[in-house]
């Protein structure tokens, strides 16, 4: 099954959507509204069995000339069976960036949902055991949002200093 | 007769001198390696470089039988009460070397998450420059921690407790603000294929 099939398939299926199709070198993306994600990710993964998870993150689009938004989500998509691959796209904006979770479909979710959900804060709705995977849990901003600066606010060195006759 | 044997079989000497003699010849590294700094340390230890030439061979993976703390490789601030808490459970006496750019002063991961210099938060001895240093410098660092060691060094640790004030560089102040943030360009069409 090509992208042209699901591509004719998914729009027949959710047709009110206007869903959106792009193809590059050899990604084949669909951008998907946030609120039908996960009726579109069981659909997909249901009939045209995509089975693995490969891929979950997030971008911040917020000094990018011509975004529309501020996040996007995408979820990259394995077909085990034939290796076809398809790109779902949906896009976030503040406040309270929030998507459902995809742990229902793809165990593998797991992780990288709390990865998302740690560098970005957005947080995912179901999701077992939504807490920090990387840095530690005092932290409280989130590092890969454009707006955080680069050396951090101070966290790096907000720890107590070991003296020599003390230790 | 006694008296004979006497002079040849005795020396005089300082009692600080004499357990500082034992010490530097006797170091236990306790390796806090964390990047690649950690390969040259390895490579320090092997039989080419071979560290036991200086008495420092038997590394120890536990805090409690270990006196010299290399610190090898860049320390995130995740990492940072762990490196503190190793520091602590080391006997004393004890000594810490830095090595290498990142551990001495975060090298090029100037980010929120990595630390810019572990001398902010435990006392360091020696510093080793270099990215990563050859083993021949960490050789170096060693033989200048023995002769810290020698020429410092009491029996009862004393010069430690004089080591009572925060030895690290100044605190940093300046950060950059969010409107200083890097911004790349947004197009990154390659010239060399086309689409």
């Amino acid at each position: 099954m090509s992208f042209a099939d699901i591509k004719e398939k998914l729009s027949a299926k959710f047709d009110k959507l206007n869903l959106e199709f792009s193809s590059f070198r050899d990604n084949d993306r669909v951008i998907v509204p946030p609120t039908d994600l996960i009726e579109i990710l069981s659909y997909l993964k249901t009939t045209f069995c995509f089975d693995m998870l490969i891929d979950l993150s997030a971008a911040d689009y917020l000094h990018l000339q011509g975004a529309t938004h501020r996040y996007g989500v995408w979820y990259a998509l394995l077909n085990v069976e034939n290796g076809e691959r398809l790109i779902v796209k949906t896009h976030l904006d503040d406040p309270d960036p929030r998507l459902p979770s995809t742990y229902d479909l793809w165990k593998g979710a797991d992780w990288m949902e709390r990865e998302v959900y740690d560098m970005y804060g957005i947080e995912f709705d179901g999701h077992p055991d939504l807490r920090r995977i990387l840095l530690p849990d005092e932290f409280v901003a989130f590092p890969l949002r454009k707006d955080y600066p680069l050396r951090g606010m101070g966290e790096r060195h907000n720890f107590q200093s070991v003296i020599r006759s003390e230790s | 007769m006694a008296l004979e044997f006497l002079k040849d079989n005795f020396v005089v000497t300082k009692l600080d001198y004499l357990a500082s003699w034992c010490r530097k010849y006797s170091l236990f590294p306790m390796p806090f390696a964390t990047a690649c700094c950690g390969i040259e340390l390895m490579a320090t230890g092997a039989s080419k470089h071979d560290i036991s030439r200086f008495g420092a061979e038997a590394f120890r993976f536990s805090p409690r039988q270990c006196d010299l703390m290399i610190v090898a490789g860049r320390v995130v601030m995740k990492m940072v009460p762990v490196m503190q808490r190793i520091w602590q459970q080391m006997p004393e006496p004890k000594w810490c070397i830095s090595m290498g750019a990142c551990a001495s002063s975060g090298g090029v991961f100037d980010t929120y998450a990595v630390v810019q210099g572990i001398d902010r938060f435990i006392p360091v001895d020696i510093y080793v420059p270099g990215c990563p240093p050859r083993p021949e410098q960490l050789l170096q660092g060693i033989i200048d921690l023995q002769e810290k060691i020698a020429n410092t060094g009491t029996i009862f640790g004393t010069e430690f407790g004089k080591r009572n004030v925060y030895e690290g560089p100044r605190p940093l102040s300046k950060f950059l603000s969010p409107d200083q943030s890097v911004q790349a360009p947004a197009n990154f069409r390659s010239s060399t294929r086309t689409i």
